[in-house]
């Protein structure tokens, strides 16, 4: 029997690493297997990074430790951000994995420079300009959900155009290399302008778009790792990235599917001309107002409330006094249940992890598919910092401009409650016939303030008796 | 066309199907944790950039592989850091200390 060699015990743990990602996934379907599906993933990781430390193609280990050392003091911290910061962490987290997937393959290219194949030269390409691309991308989007940068959509009169033309640059540079592999020079112009593209993807799309958005970026940043695996001829790369590739791409199907919009739509649809037109129509209709002590009379007197959490109550940091207002009314008796919209917040999954967050337990949280047959059975629905995703004229108004996506059905409680800073309208600017329903009551205010304004009228009434 | 880029195409092609059946049944609850996990477990490009770094054709090669390393290796850390920590937060009413 022959011994392995180091190079395929190496190939060896790349396998094993290939089959623990997988498993990683699998358990993370759900919350009770979740732990051991990370646990799993790190084990994976881990020995794939030792077994490579010990290729024999490594000769030099102080700059690779020192480089490891930085990278885990730059992890640590990001890892630690507060629940709240997490979508700009993530976006952020795109741009170090798509830096990284171009930087080898610019690596790559100068190593072999000027003598590359045709068909490397395309695969280095494709992906050198897929990984720059979403690098500066993800790096705005950070930017929009940090703040530094406005969260509004910025666009211009044929930017779709341009933008494409650019796109359309850094491919016609990519094939001149293929057909011209001594243009060497080409090579840091086709970089730039995949660079630029990235900016220009990003900066037209408004921060109610960023779950689709950091999807998609994220789909992009696992394609660019796959493509470095084909370059590399690294199997253990290629499955990473199609894993990560295929996950990004279907939460963007699915935060896509709850937008009732296509992928293009999203992208280059520009929503804001849409607000522009729906903004007009507004008109001054009597709403009935509400003040804490009634809101709070009326939640005592209910036994079922749903609560619907948006953006704005993530802004308003008001999940804590929710976890609140969830003890009291369940100490009361009253069934408390939270219900979910695929695109509330700033990407998949948000508001779930906020909530969590503040020890709401998760079997309380509910998707919008498993909530909605239970809004005519509710005697309250209160919703904090939501708008759109709770219109009910994108069930019957053919004209909105929402109309086709999937709601809450939240005006199919007896009651409704809706805490709400002013009569503003949402994201996009469509007024929302909810609010001038008999049933309605607006609770004009902070969120976390009003909330919290109920709690103490119900935990003071409690005492009273 | 080199024989390596089909059986870089096979696996992918295997590994994007398993990818899209695993994910499919992931809760929308855990939608976050998702993305964070698949951040930490994309950043094995770091074995790519080890490598790269390590064999040292260039000064322009070994530099841009450490800054690769850097940049991959915080996300693996990171990754699994935050997934760990969001996983921790999800507790059943049960489970639940009083």
């Amino acid at each position: 029997m022959t011994a392995f060699t180091p190079q395929q015990l190496i190939d060896f743990t790349y396998i094993l690493a290939a089959v623990g990602f997988i498993l990683a996934l699998k358990w993370l379907s759900t919350p009770v297997t979740a732990m051991r599906g990370v646990l799993i993933g790190e084990i994976a990781s881990a020995i794939a990074v030792v077994a490579t430390l010990f290729d024999p193609q490594v000769d030099q280990y102080r700059w690779i430790i020192i480089a490891l050392i930085i990278g885990a003091g730059i992890g640590v911290p990001l890892g630690m951000v507060k629940m709240t910061a997490v979508p700009q962490r993530t976006a952020l987290s795109h741009a170090f994995g798509a830096l990284s997937a171009a930087l080898i393959g610019i690596a790559e290219y100068y190593v072999a420079a000027p003598r590359v194949p045709k068909f490397e030269m395309a695969e280095i390409g494709l992906e050198v300009i897929i990984g720059s691309l979403t690098f500066t991308g993800s790096l705005i989007a950070a930017g929009k959900l940090q703040e530094i940068l406005p969260q509004r959509p910025i666009t211009f009169r044929g930017q779709n155009y341009f933008s494409l033309t650019v796109l359309g640059g850094a491919i016609a540079l990519m094939v001149t290399l293929v057909v011209h592999p001594e243009y060497t020079h080409l090579f840091p112009a086709m970089i730039g302008v995949a660079l630029v593209f990235g900016v220009m993807l990003v900066t037209p799309i408004g921060g109610a778009d960023m779950p689709t958005v950091i999807s998609l970026l994220n789909s992009y940043a696992g394609f660019s790792a796959a493509l470095l695996g084909f370059v590399l001829n690294s199997k253990v790369l290629v499955v990473a990235g199609a894993l990560d590739g295929a996950s990004g791409f279907v939460l963007s199907v699915v935060m896509c599917k709850a937008m009732n919009r296509s992928f293009t739509n999203v992208l280059f649809g520009g929503f804001g001309q849409i607000q522009a037109s729906a903004t007009g129509a507004v008109e001054q209709r009597p709403v009935k107002s509400a003040t804490p002590e009634e809101a709070a009379a009326i939640l005592s007197a209910a036994n079922s409330v749903v609560i619907v959490p948006g953006y704005g109550m993530a802004v308003a940091q008001a999940q804590h006094k929710v976890r609140e207002l969830y003890d009291i009314l369940t100490k009361r008796g009253i069934d408390v249940k939270f219900g979910i919209h695929p695109v509330a917040g700033r990407m998949p999954g948000h508001m779930n992890v906020l909530l969590a967050e503040a020890d709401i337990p998760y079997d309380k949280l509910l998707d919008m598919d498993e909530i909605n047959g239970e809004f005519p059975q509710t005697d309250v629905a209160l919703i904090i910092g939501a708008n759109d995703v709770t219109n009910p004229a994108a069930r019957t108004e053919a004209s909105s401009p929402i109309y086709g996506m999937p709601i809450l059905d939240v005006d199919k409680a007896r009651t409704v409650m809706v805490i709400k800073r002013s009569m503003g309208a949402g994201f996009a600017g469509i007024e929302n016939p909810l609010y001038f329903l008999d049933k309605t009551l607006m609770l004009f205010g902070d969120a976390k303030s009003f909330v919290g304004s109920i709690v103490r009228e119900l935990s003071g009434g409690g005492s009273h008796g | 066309m080199p024989a390596d880029f089909f059986s870089s195409l096979f696996v992918f092609i295997l590994a994007a199907f398993l990818g899209v059946e695993v994910i499919k049944r992931v809760s929308p609850l855990l939608h976050t944790p998702l993305m964070s996990l698949t951040n930490a477990l994309d950043a094995i490009v770091v074995v790519a950039a080890i490598i790269i770094a390590g064999r040292h054709e260039s000064r322009l090669s070994t530099i841009l592989g450490l800054v690769a390393v850097a940049a991959s290796f915080s996300n693996m850390v990171g990754g699994f850091v935050i997934t760990d920590r969001m996983l921790h937060m999800f507790k059943t009413g049960k489970a639940k200390k009083p």
